[in-house]
């Protein structure tokens, strides 16, 4: 999969030098870091035998409480309950997936619907603008030469990192996923741990959504559509087992670059978008299929 | 059984794998009408043996004979029309269709020519009639679903015959059944070598061979080792062939003096499942729970548990009462379980070695909230070497591994804990003989560290030469109790059966 991101890096920028400048690499990272947000919360719920299909229209969610709180009580309050907001969406989703044990497919697809609709209640369908400028510094300003969402994508990859390998969390997350059965024999707390996957997940659609307010600078109720798609895409398409057990950071990493990269490449080398969805959709299945194919002839 | 015609015959098959010879120049003769046992530890090659004459595989060298013709087979219809079926372990019948639908399946009585509209009336018929040969009492109506597992692979059965099988290959076709439900199967098997059907039978239990097969071919390490004829050779003789080496004790059991008791339960009650369950164990001693399939003994360990809620009864530990509400309790009180169904209860088949062996105790590994891969590394090595499981490296994944490997993987995760009780519920289900020794001796040394071992099975040998105690259970209640040295498998199975000791 690396060499594919190579390849995919080094065709672009033959094609197309500024590929490689300095303005187009911020760029796309900036705009990879939505999708990589919620492509991390979407590894731990795929990773524990789960799905998440609520993290689009979190994002529309998140986005309408935390420009509305803003307005109100100010930029640090409107932050953090914009996050707080998809935590509680997430736990929402916990509850009914632990304790009520509604199949995660079912219980977030309801999520997708009803938080979309929420926001779109919350907001009177329109765009909540006159959020203050700062404001717009979480999207668009710099820490040194990075991009700011470039740089929290980092942090949340590290911590997701962390907690996946070296936390108790992030080995039943695992253990879940590969033998939920024997995971209750083993003691382990099932319903404890899968609500904390989708809190995480919410959590973490809660950041890629405050974010995505301020790079927009309004609260914006139809944001996020389609892309739940994405990010399980993107866990997939790095190697991540769409049953569970297996997967991880790094392999979502990998799908991530491969959705970015290929979107910002094929944009530069001026594909229409139309033709991109095909070139998208052909790639994820075959990344999968490519896979599996692997590990059949082993 | 000598003149019968020479059905199938395979000459020098071999199949490789990368990185493995799976079989190595095998040799196999089946005649027609004869009941031909393939015997071999797991691994031996035995599985990828039938898969090749079922055409799930091809051979890259050797031979397929067919009636003495040199037969191709590419897929499993190849096989199919050259008269062979096979029964695997997980059946392939469609759980939502009725008996009659799965007999039938793809091949239905049609009416009306062009419409092909499924002749309902003959589907029926034809599978009464089928059903008849074999002197089934199955409605040809009933969903598959609502079936037991016999009488699912009665239904197997009757479809192989259906096809016009001369030679039906059965793999461990009686690992899920109970003793009279093998009875009913060695009759079919009887039936069928009277029409001249052949029938290659794979299985673990050599006592089952004895009983019903004419001859054996022994495989090892992919190899063909012999084939004998089953009357005149011991079953001691087949295991020498099969491992290579003498087994002086088939079950090694390690004289350890029970002391003090550990574990009480009293009263366990549930509702239509448990009544009034009483016993105890002590230190030292393993309390071995006999009894037919679906007489409740996997409930009764689950509801000590906790994996399963109780309306009545108490545990005593060390002499105290202890709440066990869940699994986690239980692992807190020093009680484990060592569930029957290894995939799907036992083992992370996707986490590596050293990740199933630390599971149920990693707080022992995380110092301020992150774990030390490497004291995890420590202790599972220190493991894998004391319980002597072979792997490359802690780092494959479990499901690489082999049964009695898994096994004994699924046991050092409870090692890790304070665990004193273990519930071991089919120990040795699936493992073979050389495994299954291991796991013995494993037993014996937690019994000499002061452990109580409370060990349901289905085997009787292995229940008579491994516990102090005996229980027979029988429709959720225990209906008998013997000491090791009164126990007879008479009297078990009379227990087991009518409910009287």
């Amino acid at each position: 999969m690396p060499a594919v991101i190579v390849g995919l890096a080094i065709v672009f920028g033959a094609i197309n030098p500024n590929f490689w400048s300095v303005t187009n690499l911020a760029n796309v990272s900036r705009q990879m870091s939505i999708l990589a947000l919620l492509a991390l919360g979407q590894t731990f719920a795929i990773l524990s035998g789960g799905i998440d299909l609520s993290v689009g229209s979190l994002l529309a969610l998140v986005s309408v409480v935390c420009a509305q709180r803003m307005k109100e009580f100010g930029l640090a309050f409107g932050i953090g309950a914009g996050v707080l907001a998809g935590g509680f969406a997430g736990l929402v989703n916990g509850l009914i997936i632990a304790r009520a044990r509604v199949p995660a497919f079912i219980a977030t697809l309801g999520m997708l619907v009803t938080a979309r609709g929420a926001a779109l209640v919350l907001s009177g369908g329109l765009p909540i603008a006159g959020l203050p400028r700062e404001f717009l510094t979480l999207g668009a300003g710099y820490l040194g030469p990075f991009p700011i969402p470039t740089v929290i994508a980092i942090v949340a990859f590290a911590l997701a990192h962390v907690i996946l390998s070296r936390t108790r969390f992030g080995r039943y997350v695992y253990a879940m996923g590969s033998n939920e059965e024997a995971a209750v024999l083993s003691g382990i707390n099932v319903a404890k741990y899968k609500m904390l996957v989708y809190i995480t997940s919410g959590l973490f659609a809660g950041v890629a959504g405050v974010i995505l307010t301020a790079r927009v600078i309004s609260g914006q109720p139809t944001l996020g559509e389609v892309q739940e798609l994405y990010s399980i895409a993107a866990v997939v398409i790095g190697g991540g087992r769409i049953s569970g057990g297996v997967g991880g950071v790094w392999t979502t990493l990998m799908g991530v670059l491969v959705l970015g990269i290929l979107g910002n490449g094929l944009n530069l080398v001026q594909v229409s978008s139309y033709i991109q969805n095909i070139v998208i959709g052909a790639i994820i299945v075959g990344a999968v299929w490519i896979d599996l194919a692997r590990e059949r002839r082993q | 059984m000598t003149d019968a015609p020479t059905l199938l015959e395979l000459r020098g098959i071999s199949k490789r794998f990368p990185g493995v010879i799976a079989l190595n120049d095998v040799n196999l003769e089946v005649r027609a009408g004869e009941v031909h046992a393939l015997l071999g530890e797991n691994g031996a090659g035995k599985s990828t043996l039938i898969k090749t004459i079922a055409g799930v595989y091809r051979p890259d060298d050797g031979d397929i004979r067919v009636d003495g013709k040199t037969a191709l087979i590419r897929t499993p219809h190849d096989a199919q029309a050259l008269g062979i079926s096979t029964i695997f372990q997980e059946f392939t019948l469609a759980p939502d269709m009725t008996v009659a639908e799965n007999i039938f399946l793809g091949r239905e009585p049609l009416r009306f020519a062009p419409l092909a509209i499924v002749d309902r009336r003959a589907l029926i018929r034809h599978t009464r009639d089928v059903l008849a040969s074999l002197d089934l009492r199955i409605e040809p109506d009933a969903k598959v679903k609502h079936l037991g597992v016999a009488q699912q692979q009665m239904v197997e059965i009757a479809k192989a015959l259906s096809l016009d099988a001369r030679l039906i290959i059965m793999d461990e076709p009686t690992a899920t059944l109970t003793a009279h439900e093998i009875e009913r199967l060695f009759e079919a098997i009887d039936r069928l070598k009277r029409r001249g059907v052949a029938v290659i039978y794979v299985s673990h239990r050599l006592d089952e061979v004895k009983a019903i097969c004419d001859r054996a071919t022994i495989l090892r390490d992919g190899a063909y080792i012999a084939t004998v004829p089953v009357a005149s050779t011991t079953i001691d003789e087949m295991i020498r062939l099969m491992v290579g080496r003498d087994l002086q004790d088939k079950f090694p059991k390690i004289a350890v003096e029970p002391r003090e008791e550990l574990l009480r339960v009293e009263g366990f009650t549930r509702k239509g499942v448990l009544h009034d369950v009483s016993f105890s164990v002590r230190r030292g001693e393993i309390v071995g729970i006999a009894g037919l399939v679906g007489s409740k003994r996997t409930e009764t360990a689950r509801a000590i548990f906790g994996a399963d809620p109780i309306d009545g009864g108490r545990i005593l530990l060390r002499g105290r009462p202890v709440k066990v509400r869940t699994p986690a309790d239980a692992i807190a009180s020093g009680i484990a379980l060592i569930p029957e169904d290894r995939k799907r209860q036992g083992i992370f088949a996707l986490l590596s070695v050293r990740e199933n062996v630390v599971l149920s105790a990693l707080e022992r590994f995380s110092r301020m909230g992150l774990l030390s891969l490497r004291r995890e590394r420590q202790r599972a090595q220190q493991f894998i070497s004391s319980l002597r499981v072979a792997t490359p490296d802690l780092e494959k994944r479990a499901r690489d591994l082999s049964g009695g490997n898994q096994q004994k993987v699924v046991i050092a995760k409870w090692l890790n804990t304070d665990a004193e009780v273990f519930l071991f519920d089919e120990p040795t289900r699936g493992i073979d003989v050389g495994g299954k020794i291991e796991v013995y001796r494993l037993m014996g040394e937690l019994l000499s560290r002061g452990a109580a071992i409370v060990m349901i099975s289905s085997e009787l040998p292995e229940i008579l030469g491994l516990s102090d105690r005996i229980l027979v259970m029988r429709e959720g209640r225990i209906c008998g109790e013997f000491t090791r040295a009164e126990a007879t498998e008479e009297k078990i199975l009379n227990c087991a059966l009518r409910g009287a000791a």
